[in-house]
């Protein structure tokens, strides 16, 4: 458990990041509808923001202070793929996905 | 979707009512979403009243979810600000249409715009019209609350459980992994992601120890640039409608 002055911090900085995002544009809402580079932006970053994510979270999964533990990316890698083959097999249905994706590395992580 | 029923007007009672009936189809994805989020918050070691802190001081989902394992990991707090500046950098897009007009009272229209979700903002959109103050918080609220009591269910399931689940963790890749294939509907999103998993390949390989936030900063730049030479060839808008 991180120091409680840290964790609070954090609390604070992502909570008013957050709450700025939504709420500033109330208030500036004309010149950046006019924006070209927000729209640009808007339209661009979140596919980019979301795969960046997805990458850094799959390669946490097997990479730890001794390296990468290549058994468990296996696992990682086929989970990843039971993932995306679920979500665009059966209908984006992303509980299930995430449910059948989790369930895979669990699985192996834990029986093999 | 919008039907006479939805744009009749009520009385307050009748619009709670109306405006929790809305909120219970994306309830029934947000509340075990809660629960896996405060199972992860036990699985990493943090006291279970991070659920709800977390929930309440950024009620924004898919953040909260990274900022467990950041929080957990002691990440720097200036990667954390950028994490939560870019991962939620959209919201910035849901004022245009979301209809905050309704409501007068400042601390219910603060609450309202905190409490601006991605769910908040896909309900509007899909019924864009007869939405009232009641109905509008009503529906707000109710978000929320599937979101804190699942995340106690899960902190309470956790702690119920003798030992942590290896492996549970890969919840949090799968719920990226199914967003970027969300987003990444049509052909024209192919470049951006494939930008940002090269951006992300460079920075693990340079920088390993910090390679989300490297990654996100050479994507911002690399996005600069792709603007800058959009605009050269004088073809910048050609796609730029924001769904």
């Amino acid at each position: 458990m991180p120091d409680l002055g840290y964790v609070i911090a954090a609390l604070v900085i992502a909570g008013a990041i957050t709450v700025a995002l939504r709420a500033v544009p109330f208030a500036v809402l004309k010149p950046l509808r006019e924006s070209r580079l927000v729209l640009a932006l808007g339209l661009w970053m979140p596919v980019g923001i979301l795969g960046i994510l997805a990458a850094s979270t799959w390669t946490g999964t097997f990479t730890g202070d001794a390296g990468i533990n290549w058994t468990t990316a296996t696992h990682a890698a086929l989970a990843a793929a039971v993932t995306i083959a679920v979500h665009l097999l059966f209908g984006r249905r992303t509980l299930l996905s995430i449910g059948l994706g989790t369930l895979t590395f669990v699985l192996l992580v834990n029986l093999l | 979707m919008t039907s006479q029923a939805i744009e009749e007007p009520r009385g307050r009672r009748a619009e709670i009512a109306f405006g929790i009936r809305l909120s219970l189809p994306a309830g029934l994805g947000m509340f075990p979403l809660g629960v896996a989020f405060g199972i992860l918050v036990i699985q990493y070691g943090l006291p279970w009243w991070m659920a709800p802190a977390l929930s309440i001081a950024v009620y924004a989902g898919s953040v909260e979810l990274l900022l467990v394992g950041l929080i957990a990991a002691a990440t720097p707090l200036a990667t954390i600000a950028l994490t939560t500046l870019l991962v939620n950098f959209r919201h910035v897009f849901y004022a245009f249409t979301f209809p905050l007009h309704v409501v007068r009272n400042p601390v219910a229209k603060a609450y309202s715009v905190y409490a601006l979700t991605d769910e908040s903002y896909a309900i509007t959109a899909v019924n864009p019209r007869g939405w009232t103050a009641p109905r509008l918080l009503a529906t707000q609220l109710a978000f929320q609350c599937y979101w804190v009591f699942g995340g106690l269910a899960g902190v309470l399931f956790a702690s119920a459980l003798p030992g942590p689940i290896e492996g549970l963790e890969f919840a949090l890749v799968a719920l990226f992994i199914t967003l970027t294939l969300d987003a990444c509907r049509t052909r024209s999103q192919v470049p951006s992601l494939v930008m940002a998993l090269a951006c992300f390949a460079a920075a693990h390989l340079l920088l390993p120890e910090q390679s989300l936030f490297v990654a996100m900063m050479l994507f911002v730049v690399a996005l600069a640039v792709r603007y800058a030479l959009s605009r050269q060839r004088g073809q910048p808008e050609k796609e730029t409608t924001v769904a």
